[in-house]
This record gives C-alpha cells, structure tokens and sequence, in this order.
C-alpha cells in the first residue's frame, strides 16, 4: 500500500512540477537553456549542448527527451525553450502555441534523419517496398511468404504512440490508418532493435543512428522502382523514401542564448556532431 | 521535603514525549492526507470523461466501456487507439490485459512464495533459513526496470526458444518477470504469520504422532491462513500497479483474447508510456486519469474485500481454538 502511495505521489509530484513550471522570467544573464522532446533526437541534443558548453563557459544547455509530443506539450505549456520534434508541429498545436503565448511557432529544421526498417540479421528479406510495409503493419499481410520470405508469421514491433517516429511512419507509411492491434509497441528504438535481434521472424522501424546489431533493409518507393538504402546521399536526396526534417521549434523569434545556440547547431561544427552520431546535416538553402 | 532537580528532568521528558507523539501522530496522518489529495487529483482529472460535454463528444462512457467501429462501415470492436483519426478509447482489451499478467504472476508467485516460507519457517536448519529470507528479501530490492530488461533481453528469448512462441513478448513473459517482484512480498508476509503460529500448536501435533509435514501442512498452514491471504492480497495489488516490468517485456499489443501468450497492454504500462506526452486537457489526457482513477479504485476494494475476508477467518480460527 505505501509502496504504491509513493508511487503515485511521484506520478502526481511529476505531473504537478509540469505544470507549475510555466513562467519564463527573462532578463537574467545565461539562464540555462532548456531542450525538450524526440527521443530520435535525445543522443544528438545531448551532443550538442556537452560541445556547447564545453566552448562557451557559463552556458547551460540542459536536454531532456520523452518524445516529440512531450517536447510539444511543453512548448505549448511553456516549460521548455527549445522543443526538438522528429515530426513537424501539426496545426492545432501550433494554434495552440499561438493562443498560449500570442506568438506564433518558430520551426528551425537543424538535422536530417532517414527511418530505417529493422529485420533480423538471418532475415532473407533483401528488400521491401512502402506498400508492404504498409500491410504488414495494418495487419493485411501477417506471413513472411506473401513478400519472398519463409512460411513463418511475422511479428512487427513498433514505437510507443508518443513517439515522433510512430507519428512519422503512421503518416508516410500508413496513410494515416491505424497500426493492427497485433502490433507489438515498446518504449524506446533501444528495445526494439534488442527485440528485433533476438527475433528472427520479427521486423521493427526506427532511427537509422541506431541501425547497430540487426540489419536495415533497403526500401523501394514502388514494386517498379529500385531499392534505395538509407546514406547521406539518398537521404539530403530525397531519394530514400523514409527520410524526414529533425526540427528545433521556439516559441517566436528566438533570441539571446537560445538564439546563439541554434546559430552554433546550424553552423558547420554543430552539423558535423549530427555526421558523427549517425544523422545527415540539412542542406543549406 | 523538596527534590528540584527531578521535576525539571521530568517535565523535559514529558515535553520530548508530546513532541514526539506529536511528530509521530503527524506523520500517520501525513499518510492519510496525503491519500486523499492523489484521490482528489485524480478524481478531478478524470471527472470530465464523465461530465464535460467538449470531452464527451470525443470520449464518453460508451466509447470506453462499448465496441466501436474502427473506420466507417467496419464492423465494431474493442480497441485502444487514441492516436487515430477517429481515435479508440476502449479499455476493454487494458482491463482483460492487466488481468491476465496479474493472474499469471500471481498463479506463479503464490504456490513458490507460500512453500518457500513454509519451509524456511518449519523445515529448513536455521543456518539455512539465514542465507534464503535475506536473498529473498534482496530480491524486492532489484529494481524493476532491471527485471523488465532481463525479462526482455534473457527470459523472452529463452521461453520462446523453448516453447516456439509466436510472440516473444508476451503476457506470460510479463507475468513471469512481475512474479519476481510479487514472491518478495508474499514470502516476507507468509513467513512472519507462519512464525508467529505458537509454538505450543506444533509441540501438541508432534505429542499427537504427526510427522512434521503432517504438523506443517495441516497445523501450520490452516493456522497461519489469515497471514497467508493478507500476503497474497498485497501481492496482488503489486501485481497489478507494477509498471516498468510489464512495459518492457509484454509488448504492449492491445489484444483482446484468452491466450496467455498473445501480447497484452495493462493500464499501468498505458499510462507510463502515453501519459507523457499528452496535451493537458485533451480528452486523451482525461481518458487517462480515468484509468489511473479506475485502478486505484480496483486496487482498494481488492484491499478492502481482501482484508474484511481475512479479519472474519482470524475470527473464525480464534473462536475454534
């Protein structure tokens, strides 16, 4: 009983402290700059700021994750400067931004990212295409044998629902239809690239920066077309069909240290950290 | 005759003693306050899956409790997909979910945890008991995000290598995890009621000619009955909470079915992996608090039945003897 009290006092502390954080109180010199949101993005933002900091003394750059739609939630309620999102800001949360703080939304795209699709090393799927992905993940097709492989029945592991990739593949990959309620879902690319190696007859999707023990197969546009895998190249090309904008979002025109920060992100020292971890720079306009 | 120096001492003492009473008093009511607030909170939070007309249109008690279609023209069905065009609050397949791992890890953790404290208390040589209690004991200790990881990377991958599961992940694998976290606390129960069964109960058994496994099982146990379903009734409410384990290592499909290996969601897993995200105030949002407000209120009657059923069998066993 007292276990699960201290549970739930926790639950309420957290959920308080999110609330209360609103409030930005401006004028103070190098008040830390707070990042928030995509997971995708957690391992670059934490890069980001340790080299940050590391050249600009008494700057405080302090990332947290909990996915895209928490960063946006927080954006929206005002605890957070900048919020990191692996898909863009929908309309009506943007609406909302607008209505809470009368500004409107910055968005900064600052990396590149391609989701890869994740089989098992002994797979002997050499490649697939957007149309099967799509039926095998709204349920249509649930053996290997429809799309060249083993008469086995497939097991598709997902991101959890407050992930930016779970959005992003939802709508690229989907068409905005629902994911089978067979489809396994797991917190964190980390999981389902450890499900996915464990698993010969399983496939899994996430970011390419995580591609580490399992093997990406590269993903056709059509049954016509030829397969393309997930590299600079095809991704800054457009090419490679599952590539999509990291963003940064600010509320209104930054400024300040957040506004220096972003400058150092866009920059060449910052683009080369998003090479480094395993992400693609953006091509600059 | 005058002795000043031992009032003084005496109203010193008596002055620690209220403050200490006091802070003790303080700190048991903190409990209940602080009980009732978390009710108030959650409460207020999920109210408006009931009352507010902006929220109802989107989630109301017939979307929660009644299949819906999935798309235009579809047939109906139980299903949890908040993020979705039409989005689907049922929280049918959470519930048969949540009970299924708890069932599982209870099924598993109670027969293990009752026999083992059985033992440690009648049979086991003190030297042994020594080195078990503590490891058992420890056991609570792992946290149980840990557990959910060994669950995921080591138990999954040998029960599936060894049974052929479709799934890896999967309600008995939760509920294989989740048991390690429920024998503790069975165990620590189970072995204090059967410790303070008295020791004239076993000396009278033994003088009546009863081996000691005849003493155990029907002297010890039906004795140390009540202790053995409290313990069980707060390794059920363990069970049913317990969130990381369950998160990590059963998959989290929403599945509807009877099968103990199909994946399941439970609530507690819904809530840790949805509620960060939501946007304050959507009805997603409320939908949520109303399953923590549900659970909270699954878990007190459980305690309350458990404990009103134990209190009429120690009543029983005391009228008897």
């Amino acid at each position: 009983m007292k276990r699960r009290c201290a549970v739930w006092l926790f639950l309420a502390g957290v959920i308080l402290a999110a609330a209360g954080c609103g409030g930005s109180e401006t004028g103070l010199e190098h008040k830390p700059i707070t990042v928030k949101g995509s997971d995708t993005m957690v391992i670059l933002a934490q890069r980001w700021a340790e080299t940050y900091m590391k050249e600009h003394a008494g700057v405080s750059v302090q990332v947290t994750g909990g996915g895209s739609g928490t960063g946006i939630a927080a954006l929206i309620n005002g605890g957070t400067d900048i919020c990191n999102a692996s898909r863009p800001m929908k309309d009506s949360e943007k609406a909302m931004v607008a209505k809470r703080h009368g500004e409107e939304v910055k968005e900064i795209p600052v990396a590149l990212d391609g989701v890869a699709i994740y089989v098992h090393e002994a797979s002997p799927i050499q490649s697939i295409t957007q149309a099967q992905l799509k039926s095998i993940y709204t349920g249509r097709i649930a053996n290997w044998r429809d799309i060249g492989g083993k008469d086995q029945r497939i097991v598709p592991y997902s991101r959890e629902n407050n992930s930016g990739t779970y959005v992003f593949f939802k709508e690229h990959v989907l068409g905005n239809e629902d994911f089978a309620r067979e489809i396994q879902t797991l917190p964190g690319t980390a999981a389902v690239v450890n499900a996915v190696s464990k698993d010969p007859a399983s496939i899994g999707y996430g970011g390419i920066a995580y591609a580490t023990g399992i093997r990406a197969i590269p993903v056709r546009r059509d049954e016509n077309s030829e397969p393309v895998a997930a590299s600079l190249a095809t991704v800054q090309s457009g090419e490679y069909p599952l590539s999509r904008n990291l963003f940064f979002y600010t509320v209104g025109e930054p400024g300040g240290d957040v506004r220096a920060f972003i400058d150092w992100v866009l920059g060449m020292e910052g683009q080369m950290i998003c090479e480094e971890v395993g992400y693609y720079p953006v091509v600059r306009k | 005759m005058t002795v000043p120096a031992l009032p003084k001492l005496a109203q010193t003492g008596i002055l620690g003693d209220r403050l200490a009473a006091l802070v003790i008093k303080g700190s048991a009511f903190l409990t209940i306050v602080s009980l009732i607030l978390i009710f108030v909170f959650i409460g207020k939070e999920a109210l408006p899956v009931l009352t507010s007309a902006e929220i109802r249109q989107e989630a109301n008690l017939s979307n929660l409790l009644l299949p819906q279609a999935p798309r235009a023209g579809a047939a109906p069905e139980f299903t949890w997909q908040p993020i979705s065009e039409i989005p689907k609050y049922s929280i049918l397949p959470l519930f048969a979910g949540t009970l299924k791992v708890t069932v599982i890890a209870v099924l598993i953790a109670i027969p293990l945890a009752v026999g083992a404290a059985l033992y440690t208390s009648e049979f086991a040589h003190p030297w042994v008991r020594e080195i078990i209690k503590p490891c058992i004991e420890i056991l609570a200790g792992i946290p149980s995000v840990v557990v959910g990881f060994f669950c995921l990377m080591v138990i999954a991958g040998w029960l599936q290598s060894s049974f052929g599961f479709t799934y890896r992940l999967n309600a008995l694998t939760a509920g294989i995890g989740l048991s390690l976290a429920v024998i503790p606390i069975v165990y620590t129960v189970a072995e204090d009621a059967f410790s303070s069964v008295p020791q004239t109960f076993r000396e009278g058994s033994i003088a009546m000619g009863a081996s000691s496994w005849q003493t155990a099982s029907r002297v010890v146990l039906p004795a140390g009955m009540p202790g053995v379903l409290a313990a069980c009734v707060l390794g059920f409410g363990r069970a049913i909470g317990e969130t990381m384990i369950v998160l990590m290592a059963s998959g989290n499909a929403a599945v509807l079915s009877w099968s103990p290996v199909d994946s399941v969601r439970t609530f507690s897993a819904t809530i840790a992996a949805e509620l960060g995200e939501v946007v304050q105030g959507s009805p997603h949002y409320h939908v949520l608090f109303f399953l923590g407000a549900f659970l909270f209120i699954l878990t007190f009657a459980i305690n309350l039945m458990g404990r009103w059923w134990i209190g009429r069998l120690q009543r029983k066993l005391q009228g008897a003897s």
